[in-house]
């Protein structure tokens, strides 16, 4: 009976394969609170879903002794899998073997299983957990990561490519999660830098600890190179097959759909906003109003709070909100929150998701240090992502739109689909205190009670123009509506809009303001 | 959102609105217009040689100083005529952007 041989011989194989470094090193993985990679597969695939491929990959690397060394499956393991049924194509490396060192076998299977995912239309999943290049291969390592990085740009708004960083992730290898729609981090455990603290203390003298310089926190609330934070692995992979039910599986197709459900009772729509423009209060709990089940998943919940992104379902069907948040720096657009609500409207144009926008701003936020960081530059990404958006877009002004900022969220002018506005909405060139004070500028100064007749004169503006009235009356805002029938209207809305066509000038690509 | 917490408050257009100030904003550097008087490190690096002195008349174009930094010897010259009143640096120092180099009167 040689098959029975074997069979037994491929058994003791793959068991002595899939121990990755061995004892020491999983040892040494876990006294850090780490998962072994294949443990990681595991736990976010479906149960005895993982089709694992290249399992027996070596590397030919000879010089510096390489050619004596063995490193299993060249530490890193590919395959396909499914995600509450959804396909997935995924590769994690392996910290255990020569510390997730990429070389070029290493590279050649991450790059097999990405040509796996484009091809085959469906999502990629990559966990990294690396040291880095592996010095002994010298330009074939740079040349692995390089054919990741083009194989990242060229999958960009086809396939979703969603990276998770669960170990180091250090100098060209932060490229790959860069280029990637989501980026997943755990505090403690993830690491990117460019240049590590080490280099940049004998380079330039300052001291920084590792965490401080490249951690999950700094990423989720300096840098926005994190999209979602969690604080342990397992909450990191909830995280992700949450979205993983979000979004299709490429952009030829659209999410699947859910049992709708009515939002919960005590998200009262009526009692969230106060009249008082210059009062906060916390626009999630709007969206939460309105979105079925109020299951509202925020992403970059931690950065650039002025704007809040995130997925919910309306009718049972995958809609992305961008909503101004009063309660965070007034809900101005700054820098950071232009490029993060810019990212994502592209994001849900590219993968068939509907826009619901929900305006409540001041304006763009005034500032030198604005100016100098490029405002106008980062400014016009909004614009240009919801210009250039042909998913269905959807526009509720709660209460100010002021300014630019007005014409920026998702307005009648940039091609909203529907606009509706709440009855306290004030549709304006700015705030009634500035208009004023610019309009009656003369009057003011010459009047013998300068603070009276500014009282009066704002009063006399905010009658006339703080409305939705005068946007209605023009057509920019399509019906006034009561916050109470807001859900109603976007679920007509929605439904009417499900074929909704536009033909774009064709053009290699657009030059948006990167 | 708590009802307890303590609100800021930030003009726009000279209106005042309740709100979070973000710690960016809140520790945001003010604006201070340039001293010509003052040449400071453009990048991090260490000072390599210092070629003039306290109380040295420079011409603009001179060479003050060379900068070491990204593997770079980067010539600091003189944007204007002057006399130099104190250099606050040694040959040898490491110094971070923005370090006052050099002072002219």
């Amino acid at each position: 009976m040689a098959i029975k041989s074997k069979i037994r011989e491929l058994q003791e194989k793959r068991e002595k394969l899939q121990m990755g470094g061995g004892e020491q090193a999983i040892e040494k993985q876990k006294a850090l609170g780490k998962r072994t990679a294949r443990e990681r597969i595991m736990a976010l695939l479906d149960d005895e879903s993982f089709n694992e491929y290249d399992l027996f990959v070596e590397h030919d690397a000879r010089d510096f002794d390489m050619d004596k060394k063995s490193l299993p499956s060249d530490g890193v393991l590919i395959g396909t899998g499914t995600i509450y049924g959804a396909p997935v194509a995924i590769f994690a490396q392996d910290f255990t073997v020569a510390g997730g060192s990429l070389g070029l076998m290493h590279s050649r299977k991450i790059t097999k299983i990405m040509d796996h995912a484009l091809k085959m239309r469906m999502p990629l999943i990559g966990i990294n957990d690396s040291g880095g290049a592996r010095i002994q291969e010298g330009v074939n390592s740079l040349a692995g990561y390089g054919e990741i990085f083009f194989r990242n740009t060229i999958s960009s708004g086809v396939i979703p490519q969603i990276s998770v960083i669960l170990g180091p992730c250090a100098g060209g290898a932060v490229y790959s999660p860069a280029l990637t729609d989501f980026v997943f981090v755990v505090d403690n455990i993830s690491k990117m830098f460019i240049t590590g603290p080490e280099v940049i203390k004998t380079v330039l003298g300052e001291e920084i600890s590792m965490e401080d310089l490249g951690g999950a926190r700094v990423h989720s609330e300096v840098t926005g190179n994190a999209h979602f934070f969690a604080s342990s692995e397992e909450e990191c992979f909830e995280q992700i097959k949450k979205l993983i039910t979000f979004i299709p599986w490429n952009n030829g197709q659209k999410a699947r759909a859910f049992e709708p459900g009515e939002p919960l009772k005590e998200f009262d729509i009526n009692k969230i906003v106060p009249d008082d423009p210059t009062l906060p209060y916390d626009v999630k709990d709007v969206i939460r109003a309105i979105v079925d089940k109020s299951d509202f998943f925020e992403i970059m919940d931690h950065y650039a709070k002025n704007i809040v992104i995130g997925f919910g379902r309306m009718g049972g069907k995958t809609t992305g909100f961008v909503a101004n948040q009063p309660l965070e720096m007034a809900g101005v657009l700054d820098v950071d929150s232009s490029d993060k609500a810019a990212r994502f409207i592209r994001y849900c144009d590219a993968f068939n998701i509907p826009l619901i926008t929900l305006v409540d701003l001041p304006g763009y936020m005034p500032g030198v240090d604005q100016e100098h960081a490029g405002v106008i530059r980062h400014g016009a990404k909004v614009l240009y992502a919801y210009s250039e958006a042909t998913v269905p877009k959807l526009t509720v002004i709660l209460r100010k739109a002021y300014g630019g900022g007005y014409i920026a969220m998702s307005s009648r002018h940039l091609r909203a689909d529907f606009v509706f506005a709440w009855p306290a909405a004030e549709i304006a060139v700015m705030g009634p205190e500035g208009a004023a004070n610019i309009i009656f500028r003369k009057e003011i100064m010459s009047s013998d009670d300068p603070d009276g007749t500014r009282k009066q004169k704002i009063e006399e503006y905010k009658q006339k123009f703080a409305n939705p009235y005068v946007a209605a009356s023009r057509g920019y805002v399509d019906a006034v509506i009561e916050p109470s029938e807001t859900r109603k209207f976007l679920l007509h809305s929605l439904s009417i809009s499900e074929n909704k066509s536009i033909q774009l000038p064709e053009k290699k690509h657009g030059l948006p303001p990167f | 959102m708590k009802n307890k917490e303590k609100l800021g408050v930030l003009n726009i257009d000279t209106t005042l609105y309740k709100t979070r100030i973000s710690r960016k904003f809140e520790e945001r550097i003010a604006y201070k217009a340039a001293d010509p008087k003052y040449i400071l490190s453009f990048i991090p690096g260490t000072v390599l040689d210092i070629l003039v002195s306290a109380g040295q008349k420079v011409t603009k174009g001179d060479e003050l100083m060379i900068l070491d930094a990204m593997k770079m010897q980067n010539q600091l010259k003189c944007a204007v005529d002057g006399k130099v009143k104190s250099i606050p640096v040694k040959k040898g120092d490491k110094v971070s952007k923005g370090t006052v180099l050099l002072i002219l009167e």
